[in-house]
């Protein structure tokens, strides 16, 4: 058990790569890439999901819960935020995209960046006021942002109230690839698009001074401060992209879906998407992208389980949170001398 | 926006607050004792409220009763519902401890992080809400009636009920047997101890996993005693009867200061005659939205909440 929790895959590939000469490293990564863009034209029955097929079961809830994630673990992991009200900006996103697809002529890719600013206003609007507060009151807090959005949808008739909007335009044809609803590849291939950008637009970020920024921000708040961050600053700035992240996701979710409800943003999803952070490894992209493939694509596989696949998960959850509690792919420890107790 | 409710109604509107405001109480009480021993949010507490009203729900099967039968003398309407208190009680206070052991335990002893505490509660929280949805084919399930709801007698525009009465007074006696434990037992100075400091209470002799063990179980008993009383008032729960039960109680433990009993009390009174009094003006359906703005309100002004000592920086 003490091994377990202490293995670190990410330790033996970040050396591994560190090795690696550039060219090696550029092969790698185009293969990596070419391999996630094929993963819909394959057909396995190994990998096929019953009930729905595998085509959109990568879309959502596999690629989607990976974009979410990577945008909470720049609040969460990153910067130490615990966020419980994620789906906000998700459903943010989503409505915004509804909204001016079915009043206005812009087209999806006018509205994404819409969708995306008005998520980050609602970040602002949220993160002014609540990042003042620490710990368990931020937490409330945007629990309790999470839950109001969802019940001002429903109680609002402008934006369709309970029962929702519906008959949502999806994006134009791409290149000659249609988006239709009987078809998720595109959507799939869009949002992994959408995916391989922020990867690299955080990894960017966490090499330079926000990220370092973020990091000092988790570790020690207070010492942060004195130490000259503008802690107020970076974890804002985190709240933020983080929100921009998630209105991309609920734009592009809305467009595919093409109907949303209010009840489509419950806490749980929050819960789900932090999950995925969590249990992949808070802090480490790579991880959460794994939490987020793992725990959207089992409870799918297992549908064998069918309605017990749920509680099955809820025990997944326990077990293996009490045998690695950093998550299946930690991200990398900083040499630390610990006090031995 | 019809404020002239509020003042036609008051007396109803107040008394009902304070009925749901004592339910919330018994609630928000295991959140905060928690919190107090361990700087954590119970997130799996509304699954064990949720597990009372199921025991009281199972117990009156039991017993027979179909909710068609006449009111029962009340003599023998306190014997049945002492039966249902005690069940509904066992099994959350077992429940309450259970989860304790596998799910925090040994997150504790490893000295993980908060966060993974947090899922592992979640992971727990997800297992029993789902268990009880198949078990109960997520529908609703009715406690039978068996105390008269006749008003007893009326006081301005409010119908003083026997129901009303008995969860005023139930809570009340659990409110006294709290503050016994906790200010006039050797438990209650252990509790008290690992509040203040758990690891100065260690040295001064105070084994920590008992005193844990046993502050979920008073959390867990007090909400499966609210389970009961808030069966006798509402007469319906279900798989997921937690969550909004969790989610008031909650937010009333944190307007008073989590971690403080005595302001997990007041808020719970509070947020109880607040929601009947915004309820009433802006319809139902606001009821939470309400809440949740005053309490955002209320930590912005006042971050440790209405009686919190100055905890938020302390305990990031």
């Amino acid at each position: 058990m003490a091994d377990l929790s202490r293995f670190n895959l990410r330790d033996r590939f970040g050396d591994w790569w560190d090795e690696t000469s550039p060219i090696q490293r550029g092969f790698t990564r185009v293969f990596v890439i070419a391999l996630f863009y094929a993963l819909p034209l394959i057909n396995n029955p190994v990998i096929d999901t019953p009930e729905t097929s595998f085509q959109s079961v990568l879309f959502y809830p596999l690629v989607m819960f990976s974009l979410m994630a990577v945008g909470l673990n720049v609040v969460v992991g990153k910067s130490g935020i615990l966020d419980l009200g994620y789906v906000a900006f998700f459903a943010i996103g989503a409505y915004t995209y509804a909204m001016f697809a079915l009043k206005t002529s812009l087209n999806f890719w006018e509205i994404l960046p819409l969708a995306m600013g008005f998520a980050m206003l609602a970040g602002v609007i949220l993160g002014l006021p609540a990042l003042r507060l620490r710990g368990d009151y931020l937490a409330i807090i945007t629990l309790g942002f999470g839950e109001i959005v969802r019940i001002v949808a429903i109680n609002t008739e402008a934006i369709g109230g309970a029962a929702g909007l519906t008959s949502i335009p999806g994006p134009p044809a791409f290149f000659g690839h249609e988006f239709t609803v009987m078809d998720p590849r595109p959507y799939y291939w869009l949002t992994l698009t959408l995916l391989s950008l922020v990867i690299w637009g955080v990894l960017r970020l966490s090499h330079r001074k926000p990220g370092r920024a973020w990091e000092a921000i988790r570790e020690d708040e207070d010492v942060a401060e004195f130490m000259g961050v503008s802690t107020l600053k970076y974890k804002l700035w985190a709240f933020i992209i983080g929100g921009a992240v998630g209105g991309a996701a609920g734009a592009v979710y809305a467009s595919q879906i093409r109907s949303i409800q209010p009840e489509m943003f419950t806490l749980n999803l929050s819960i789900m998407i932090l999950a995925c952070v969590v249990f992949g490894g808070m802090g480490n992209i790579w991880g959460v992208i794994l939490g987020a493939v793992l725990l959207g694509y089992l409870p799918e596989k297992l549908r064998f389980l069918s309605e017990t696949r749920i509680i099955f998960f809820g025990l997944l959850m326990v077990v293996m949170m009490n045998i690695r509690p950093n998550g299946l792919l930690p991200r990398k420890k900083r040499e630390v001398v610990k006090e031995k107790s | 926006m019809d404020f002239s409710i509020v003042v036609s109604d008051f007396a109803s509107l107040t008394l009902d607050g304070i009925v749901v405001g004592a339910i919330y109480a018994l609630v928000a009480l295991g959140y905060t004792l928690v919190y107090g021993v361990l700087r954590l949010i119970n997130f799996a507490h509304s699954e064990i409220f949720m597990m009372g009203t199921m025991t009281a729900v199972f117990v009156t099967s039991i017993l027979g009763f179909t909710g068609y039968e006449d009111p029962l003398p009340l003599w023998r309407f306190f014997l049945v519902f002492a039966l249902i208190v005690i069940a509904s009680s066992v099994v959350s206070g077992g429940t309450a401890v259970i989860l304790e052991i596998v799910a925090y335990r040994r997150l504790r002893n490893m000295g993980a992080s908060r966060l993974s505490s947090l899922i592992s509660a979640i992971g727990a929280s997800f297992f029993l809400t789902e268990t009880f949805r198949l078990l109960t084919d997520s529908r609703n399930l009715d406690f039978p009636r068996m105390i008269s709801k006749e008003p007893l007698f009326q006081f301005s525009s409010a119908y003083v009920t026997q129901d009303k009465l008995l969860v005023l007074a139930g809570a009340a006696l659990l409110f006294y047997g709290l503050n016994r434990i906790i200010n006039h037992t050797r438990l209650g100075l252990g509790i008290r101890a690992v509040s203040q400091d758990e690891r100065t209470s260690v040295l001064m002799g105070v084994n920590v996993n008992r005193v844990i063990s046993f502050t979920f179980l008073i959390g867990g008993v007090l909400a499966g005693a609210g389970s009961a009383f808030y069966m006798v008032f509402y007469e319906v729960t279900k798989s997921n009867v937690g969550f909004l039960i969790g989610i008031s109680a909650f937010t009333a433990a944190v307007l008073g200061g989590i971690g403080n009993i005595r302001g997990a009390l007041i808020g719970s009174f509070v947020l109880g005659l607040f929601q009947q009094y915004t309820a009433a003006v802006l319809g139902y359906n606001w009821r939470d939205v309400v809440t949740f703005v005053v309490l955002v309100l209320v930590l912005l002004v006042k971050p440790t909440g209405l009686f919190g000592e100055a905890l938020q920086k302390a305990r990031v």
